[in-house]
């Protein structure tokens, strides 16, 4: 079967992060880019079932700036079979991101479409529903297993208070969290073959961001608080604190 | 005049602790916009009965569309009646909770009413007629604030966020007719396998204690799990990434960047070092509580109360004091 893996390129999650001169976003200087840490477990669930199967193409897609080629080239090294680079502005507004993606994915003849359950980055959870929305298609989010059983496919979804098992008719768009699908690492053998594997890039269509950032700042510092004291005894005097003086007791 | 709807979870026929908060901040945007909070409530029959409550924290109207075939959450089902009322009541706000259900629903409504959504907001204001927001990024590593350019503007609000408070109205119900099919839901829910536990999860949790490698072995749970109980029924169980890694605790439990975003009353961080990533997803929290032999560990920087020492013996001690308070108490 193919299937089309949408991901994102996002700050590495050790990153410590300063807000550019714009004011609005961040500065990317000296920051290591990444495929978002759940979306590589996509690509890894995309992978394991197309070998399962054997037979079926893995396609990855990424909407941003030119520079995304470098984590595309990453999920061809995983074992991808092909790349599409849309070239276009990611905002907030998960929305113009999802409409991009869904006009590039309607050409693709891929039952399938897998994401990660979030990005990393700015953590919406938001564009997988959205592009399933779009296309039409059923959607199943935080999916930590999967397997197609004929034309549906039966997922295992983490939720509050246990997990539920759910079934959606194909084609379908599913958000994969972390479960079953531990990424693999890019073997050397991997890595050459990514090189000369074909990686589209085109002009995506974006329409612009209706959510307006008015400002970005770092979080007021906590300020360091205080060692109430050391060892078994200080126990009583941090809970007559939590009660008496922070009432969070 | 612009009204706010507030969409409201229930399960089993219970209101989920969310639900108040979802209320009690859309009833005070509405105050800023000079409009009116209402809230919407879906499930099974007699859903009705749960409702009634929300008019206490400010719901002068509370929507209920009660159906046999909502008595489980179903995307494609509430998706489609809640969209239709937002479209319907001609609201110019919607918000739901940040919860797991409403990650799942509120991306589907927004896209159905094709406008985009906020997620995850922890600040809500309105100013001159417009509504201004406030959500971490990069897990609370910085803070954007934002407003939408379309209407309604949709938004999920950070659970243990909003205040509650007290509100004198009763709240007017009013019936939604389900007139969509529920045998063209394409979802459909074979199975719920609860954790068999009561306990909340993390990212709902108005207190969560927080293990990390500092436990040594996950048979050290029980140390945690007896302090969580004696924090009450609201006390729910964290881990860091390293242990969830590990395999020691499941990956629903991880706290961070590429786990939950937390942000309970009190947290407790135990045997946590307290990586970039764990700090992003925990420092919203109202006190950081760290317990940890290193005097030097980064946890110390954020936490506003630290003990240093052995944490299997200030462990215990703590579970023991806090019982003996909450008892007289």
């Amino acid at each position: 079967m193919n299937i089309s893996v949408c991901v994102k390129r996002v700050p590495d999650t050790e990153t410590r992060i300063r807000v550019g001169a714009d004011g609005a976003s961040i500065d990317p200087s000296g920051v290591k880019f990444v495929v978002s840490p759940y979306d590589e477990i996509a690509v890894e669930a995309a992978l394991r079932l197309k070998e399962g199967q054997g037979t079926g193409e893995v396609v990855t897609v990424s909407l941003g700036d030119e520079v995304g080629q470098d984590i595309l080239r990453t999920t061809l090294a995983m074992g991808a079979d092909r790349a599409v680079l849309l070239k276009g502005e990611v905002t907030s507004d998960g929305l113009a991101t999802a409409k991009a993606l869904a006009a590039e994915l309607e050409g693709h003849d891929a039952p399938l479409v897998l994401l990660g359950v979030k990005a990393a980055d700015d953590d919406q959870q938001q564009v997988g529903p959205m592009l399933a929305t779009l296309l039409g298609r059923p959607c199943a989010t935080a999916v930590s297993s999967f397997e197609v059983v004929g034309d549906r496919v039966r997922c295992r979804r983490e939720v509050e208070g246990g997990s539920e098992v759910v079934e959606v008719p194909l084609p379908a768009v599913l958000t994969i969290t972390k479960g079953a699908y531990e990424p693999r690492y890019a073997s050397l053998k991997g890595i050459m073959a990514a090189k000369k594997k074909p990686l589209e890039v085109k002009d995506a269509v974006v329409s612009p961001s209706r959510i307006r950032v008015e400002g970005l700042a770092l979080p007021p510092e906590r300020s360091a608080g205080r060692i109430v004291g050391e060892g078994p005894e200080a126990a009583r005097e941090l809970v007559r604190i939590l009660r008496e003086e922070a009432n969070a007791l | 005049m612009t009204n706010v709807l507030a969409v409201v979870e229930q399960r089993d026929g219970a209101l989920r602790g969310t639900a108040r908060e979802v209320v009690a901040a859309a009833a005070a945007l509405a105050s800023g916009l000079g409009g009116h909070a209402h809230a919407l409530v879906l499930g099974g029959e007699g859903v009705a009965s749960v409702a009634q409550g929300l008019g206490a924290v400010g719901a002068e109207v509370v929507k209920v569309a009660s159906h046999e075939a909502l008595a489980g959450y179903n995307p494609d089902g509430f998706s489609a009646i809640t969209a239709r009322v937002v479209r319907d009541g001609g609201y110019g706000v919607v918000l739901f909770a940040a919860s797991g259900q409403g990650k799942d629903l509120a991306p589907r409504v927004a896209a159905g009413l094709d406008v985009p959504l906020a997620s995850d907001i922890t600040g809500l204001e309105a100013t001159d007629g417009r509504v201004i927001m406030t959500r971490p990024v990069y897990s609370g590593k910085a803070f954007a604030r934002l407003t939408v350019e379309a209407s309604p503007v949709v938004a999920s609000i950070r659970p243990n966020v909003f205040p509650v408070g007290d509100a004198s109205g009763a709240g007017t119900l009013e019936s939604v007719e389900v007139t969509e099919d529920p045998g063209a839901w394409p979802t459909q829910v074979v199975s719920f396998e609860a954790t068999g536990s009561d306990v909340p999860d993390v990212a709902e949790a108005s207190v969560v204690v927080a293990g990390g490698r500092g436990m040594k072995d996950p048979e050290q749970w029980g140390l945690l799990e007896d302090l969580r109980a004696a924090l009450g029924d609201d006390a729910g169980l964290g881990a860091s990434r390293a242990v969830v890694d590990a395999g020691w605790r499941p990956h629903g439990e991880q706290v961070g960047q590429t786990g939950k975003t937390v942000a309970p009353k009190l947290y407790f961080a135990i045997g946590i070092s307290g990586a970039i990533q764990h700090l992003a997803g925990m420092r919203t929290a109202g006190t950081i509580v760290a317990v940890n032999k290193d005097p030097d560990a980064p946890i110390f920087k954020v936490a506003d109360y630290g003990i240093v020492g052995d944490l299997f013996e200030v462990l215990p001690r703590l579970t023991e004091e806090v019982r003996a308070i909450r008892g007289d108490g």
